[in-house]
């Protein structure tokens, strides 16, 4: 039984207690998955920073807990509804905002729809008389029974996302921060930003499926803004927000696994513990260099 | 509607009784310019006047209701990718955290699809190309840092360096000088000269105000109420030309430093030069 293992302990002996993890094959799937989902929202994490599109990622992954509600209340595998609710949910926000300046100014309405989406999940899980302690598990994450066919699915959705980022890279950064240049030179500043929309909807989706609908931001904005507060390289920063999604979920994932807390509460603890660091080391470093910047014209 | 004239013929840009409308409304009309490579010609012109709006149209972003516009000798939008284009004022606040350098980079090749491979000599080249221009504009020392924590003045040299990386045979600058300090203002209407003259780039800059600029221009287009003149700052920046423009009295006094000041646009206080008022 997973619970026995859970309950085992560390034997504070690092390879032992490495050949424990890997030695159940629920463990195994949860690292599978994980180190998926992990690599996706590290990747789309950095463009979501990027254009700040943070608020609509948390109203996509509001929209993701009815998804799973209403998928585990019509009998369907929970991915499909993650995934469904979600791809519809961009979709959704895309016709309501459209360009970047579009969406914060429509803040007001994606607010609204992540009311309406709150309470719909609220809905489905009461009209669904079965456990109850099935909804911490959609809100807070789950490592717990991922098949092997799940973890397919995942890396399918993944690998098919992640390659489209791959593609459009260069023109989305390009319609990220400078839009209306972009647009002259012939980049499709709306349809990649739709793109965009549903590239994120799906990370979310993925993601929901680790850390839970509520903690979604632990793996997508969190690694990503820490990247972004490390360095302003594009590259590097999409490297190191991969980095720090999957090195953040593989211990969380190990620590769930040798205690009774949830997976959601580690990895975003860790996630945001790492974030805070860099802030504070980014704040000292910052003063620093600002005095030499001034001390040479002053002399 | 607008066929390239047969004026069109190495001049940068044609406009031949051309007209926008927006929204049914008619925001200029009858304006006639030609600006050959290595030209520097400035928009002037009250807020409202459709500045912008002609830099748009040369884009093909607006349509052109009435008379011909042609752009490099072919239809407004088909020549953007000879085009430099530096929209009316961006800037970028402190949390943008993206490099000039990288700013550059997409103005050469942001619009293109896949990953480039570092280290090939494609890549290269094109990092060389983006080191050259942003040492042009002397931005060098600050190009890699994030574009947010640089002054309004140094991330309009990165913008233009944008623009140039191409090497376009026109630039469209629409308001760079705007919200500069006068130091700055004063560098980057020289440098917008010399990119003029060094690399005979035809270059159209919508301006507020005519001082800084004044040294280094060819000709003006000064746009108001609806209609437009052009000629050389002398003949337009006068009272007569710029009353018969407006119609109603407008006088222009040249100060002993050179400087000219409007007065009496009927518009909100405005005058050319009014930072010193």
């Amino acid at each position: 039984m997973p619970e026995a293992a859970i309950f085992q302990g560390l034997s504070w002996n690092p390879l032992t207690d490495l050949d424990r993890l890997v030695s159940y094959p629920f463990m195994v799937h949860a690292l599978e998955a994980g180190t998926i989902v992990a690599f996706m929202a590290g990747v789309t994490g950095w463009f979501v920073v990027l254009r700040r599109q943070t608020f609509v990622g948390h109203t996509l992954s509001v929209i993701a807990f009815p998804g799973a509600a209403a998928a585990t209340l019509a009998g369907l595998p929970l991915a499909v509804g993650y995934f469904g609710f979600c791809a519809c949910g961009a979709l959704a926000l895309g016709g309501i905002g459209g360009s970047r300046r579009g969406l914060s100014a429509e803040s007001a309405s994606i607010g609204s729809l992540q009311a309406l989406a709150l309470a719909l999940g609220f809905l489905f899980v009461s009209l669904y008389h079965g456990i109850l302690s099935g909804l911490d598990s959609l809100l807070f994450g789950t490592f717990l029974g991922i098949t092997s066919r799940q973890v397919l699915l995942l890396l399918v959705v993944a690998v098919a996302t992640v390659s489209f980022v791959a593609v459009v890279a260069r023109p989305l950064v390009f319609a990220s921060v400078d839009a209306d240049v972009a647009r002259a030179r012939g980049v499709p500043v709306r349809l990649l930003g739709l793109g965009f929309l549903l590239v994120l909807g799906l990370s979310v989706a993925e993601t929901s499926q680790i850390t839970g609908a509520l903690l979604v931001f632990a793996l997508l904005v969190t690694p990503a803004a820490t990247a972004h507060e490390l360095t302003s390289r594009p590259g590097l920063g999409i490297a190191l927000s991969v980095g720090l999604a999957l090195g953040v979920t593989w211990l969380g994932l190990a620590l769930a696994y040798f205690s009774t807390y949830p997976v959601g509460f580690y990895v975003t603890s860790l996630s945001f513990a790492l974030y805070v660091l860099v802030r504070l080391g980014r704040g000292a470093v910052g003063r620093r260099r600002a005095t030499a910047r001034f001390a040479p014209e002053v002399a | 509607m607008s066929r390239p004239g047969p004026a069109a013929d190495g001049a940068a840009v044609t406009l031949d009784r051309a007209a926008v409308r927006l929204g049914g409304r008619t925001i200029w009309s009858h304006v006639s310019l030609t600006v050959a490579r290595g030209d520097f010609v400035a928009v002037l012109g009250p807020n409202g006047a459709g500045k912008s709006t002609l830099v748009k149209a040369l884009l093909g972003v607006l349509p052109v209701a009435a008379g011909t516009v042609s752009v490099l000798g072919r239809e407004p939008g088909d020549a953007n990718a000879a085009i430099g284009y530096l929209p009316q004022r961006r800037s970028f606040d402190a949390a943008a955290r993206i490099r000039g350098v990288d700013l550059v980079q997409l103005g050469l090749d942001g619009d293109r699809w896949g990953i480039p491979i570092p280290g090939t000599r494609k890549r290269r080249q094109s990092s060389a190309r983006v080191a050259e221009v942003i040492e042009l504009v002397g931005a060098t020392r600050y190009a890699r840092e994030p574009i947010g924590e640089l002054s309004g003045g140094e991330q309009q040299r990165l913008l233009i360096a944008q623009a140039l990386v191409r090497r376009p045979s026109l630039l469209l600058l629409d308001e760079p000088l705007d919200s500069l300090d006068l130091p700055s203002q004063v560098s980057v209407a020289a440098l917008v000269g010399e990119i003029c003259r060094r690399e005979q780039v035809a270059v159209l800059l919508v301006a507020h105000d005519i001082n800084p600029i004044l040294g280094y221009l060819d000709r003006v287009l000064y746009l108001a109420g609806g209609g437009a003149v052009e000629g050389t700052p002398e003949d337009v920046i006068t009272s007569e030309t710029l009353s018969r423009l407006y119609g109603a009295p407008i006088e222009v006094l040249r100060a002993s430093d050179g400087r000219l000041v409007v007065v009496g646009q009927p518009e909100a206080p405005f005058v050319h030069g009014d930072r010193h008022a």
